[in-house]
């Protein structure tokens, strides 16, 4: 890792004005946060991979110690934000977890901080706290944004163009718009171009605003901009909702990117030429790995997402350190919550075997995905996966990847259980 | 020499077969740990519509997989996740579950419906479902402390035809009012 002196002297909490280069000498390195004695995996983030991975590890082998490194003393789901958005949850209470149950019922030792480096060679985690020894490293850090790829994009936007692709204040302050907004007002999703965090995400967005607009603002439109030649996941399922529910409401553009924004004026310019205004815009912009995994050198040649070994998520870049959920390169496996829910149990899984010099275990792996069209009805993804051995990657069993044959009833309340069970799995 | 061999090895794909030899087949453990996403760590269920399949029989596990996968039972997603597994993993699964512990359920249930279904379930489930539903005879399902919504579910998927009744279960069934039923349901949802 690489620190500015003024970085490196905030991390350990030194004022660079008062003491300036004299106290460097002193303290040569932050401080260790908990000495390492035996064996030890740390996990960084707290989300669908990252609570799952230190669970497993601890269940499979208790003498391994598990440190988990969350910057928030919670998390909040982004499956099922929508839901709140569309109005369908007064708050993202039913989204949160804490972990004090996780961290006592499986010895996991929860540490809130930021990390800020990763060394490799010293296999050590800097954090804001002090650094971490370990044995291997479980990096599950979720999404950062490709925010320089829009003209005009700095530090405010997201407070007055909200992407709320983490749940959370985003999710609140997008909410708030919508609610504030005049009835006949425009509502803009800008969607990426792919991959991207959750594929049917968006699609289940426009429609969960949609819903909303039709109770609530007459007149209304939510204006989707799609990067994308198409809509990419769940496609005539899509459709098939919006005509049925929103057909005078949705307005779907394709191979629209966005790639300037005028904040001022409230629009959006596609290719730096065609202005689209909104009342509210939802700007999600496109995405790469966290920012922990392009500071410690985890991410490949594309400078987006972190190659890793299909079969033990070892990172192909740097050796005991592991790398799960949206930020690693799954081959067919898509970037979702429940991905990252079944990668962090097959990192665990060899983890656990490789520290104890045993024989690792094929991946065997699931993504199950809802969606809701209306307040009643959604519709799911499924596949099963398994990693081809020629050719080193992962790929869905055939017959198993598919979509829901219809809108279903049934599916939004088994969805309900679904977010009930994998909330509770990485809580509890 | 050695770089000959290479080149060859590299060209039939020798190596990444070698490299794959060394990670085992999927384990039961591997298989079932992916199903818990939806059904809970170790098949305990949390969500009141997806079923717990913590000490669930075997064979019960083994028939509802092959079912859903010919498609003979009704579905949702299950239907298209059983076609990427075969029989083999079918037992690996049903094997793991049913050594797992039996997940005690927290539910709203009925009181008086309890021993209403408490009278009727002996006479008359009582011969496959055994002891309370806590066992089942052959493929029958173990019952206990299941999630009452569903088997509400499951028994509205079977009353509508959607889903095949066994045909000792269609004989027993038939006689029962809407109200037995619901009682039956309450009493294996509490048995613990």
């Amino acid at each position: 890792m690489t620190l500015d002196r003024r970085s490196f002297l905030k991390l350990v909490g030194v004022s660079a004005g008062a003491t300036g280069a004299a106290a460097l000498p002193m303290i040569g390195r932050a401080a260790e946060l908990m000495p390492k004695s035996g064996k030890r995996v740390v996990v960084i983030g707290g989300g669908y991979g990252g609570t799952i991975a230190a669970k497993y590890i601890r269940m499979m082998d208790k003498s391994i110690e598990v440190v988990l490194i969350e910057r928030n003393d919670h998390f909040v789901s982004c499956p099922f934000s929508n839901l709140y958005l569309g109005g369908l949850m007064k708050d993202l209470a039913p989204l949160t977890i804490k972990y004090d149950k996780l961290a006592a019922n499986h010895g996991i030792k929860v540490v809130q901080a930021e990390v800020t480096g990763i060394d490799p060679a010293a296999k050590s985690v800097t954090t804001s706290k002090g650094t971490l020894a370990y044995d291997r490293l479980v990096v599950s850090p979720g999404i950062e944004f490709r925010t320089d790829e829009i003209k005009g994009y700095d530090a405010s936007t997201p407070d007055i163009m909200p992407h709320a692709w983490k749940a959370g204040p985003q999710t609140i302050l997008l909410r708030k718009q919508l609610e504030a907004m005049k009835p006949g007002g425009n509502v803009i999703i800008s969607i990426p171009l792919a991959p991207f965090r959750c594929p049917p995400g968006p699609y289940e967005r426009a429609s969960m605003i949609a819903m909303y607009l039709k109770q609530h603002k007459p007149g209304s439109k939510v204006i989707v901009l799609d990067a994308n030649p198409d809509i990419v996941s769940k496609k005539g399922l899509f459709l098939k909702g919006w005509k049925k529910h929103y057909e005078s409401i949705i307005d779907y553009r394709p191979a629209k990117k966005v790639t300037e924004i005028d904040v001022k004026n409230m629009a959006v310019l596609i290719e730096g030429l065609e202005e689209v205004k909104g009342d509210v815009i939802n700007l999600i912009p496109a995405q790469k790995a966290g920012h922990i995994a392009h500071v410690a050198g985890l991410v490949g040649e594309d400078k987006k997402w972190c190659p890793v070994n299909p079969t033990t998520f070892e990172s192909k870049l740097h050796k005991d350190i592991h790398v799960i959920g949206d930020s690693s390169i799954a081959g067919a496996m898509p970037k979702s919550g429940y991905s990252a829910n079944s990668e962090a149990k097959v990192c665990a899984t060899n983890i656990v075997a490789l520290m104890n010099g045993k024989e690792i275990t094929e991946l065997s792996a699931i993504n199950t995905c809802y969606s809701y069209l209306s307040a009643k009805e959604a519709v799911s993804v499924t596949g099963v996966y398994k990693v081809n051995a020629e050719k080193q990657v992962i790929e869905g069993v055939p017959g198993s990847v598919a979509v829901s044959p219809d809108l279903s009833e049934a599916e939004a309340i088994y969805a309900e259980s679904w977010l009930k069970n994998i909330l509770t799995e990485m809580s509890t | 020499m050695m770089m000959k061999w290479r080149e060859w090895a590299l060209a039939t794909g020798v190596l990444a077969v070698s490299a794959m030899a060394q990670a085992a087949p999927p384990s039961a453990a591997m298989l079932a740990n992916a199903c818990a996403g939806c059904h809970g760590t170790n098949g305990g269920s949390a969500g009141p519509s997806m079923p717990s399949l913590a000490n669930q029989s075997k064979p019960a596990i083994v028939e509802a997989m092959k079912k859903f996968k010919s498609g003979e039972r009704p579905a949702t997603v299950m239907g298209r996740l059983a076609k990427g597994y075969t029989d083999a993993d079918f037992d690996a699964m049903g094997e793991f579950f049913s050594k797992q512990k039996l997940h005690v359920t927290t539910q709203t249930l009925d009181k008086a419906k309890i021993a209403k279904g408490a009278s009727l379930q002996e006479s008359n489930c009582g011969r496959c479902h055994i002891e309370d539903g806590k066992e089942g005879k052959d493929d029958t399902p173990v019952m206990a402390s299941q999630w009452l919504p569903y088997m509400q579910m499951q028994m509205a998927d079977y009353q509508s035809g959607k889903r095949k009744m066994p045909e000792k279960m269609a004989e027993k069934v038939k006689p029962l009012s809407a109200a037995d039923l619901e009682a039956l349901l309450h009493f294996y949802a509490s048995v613990k």
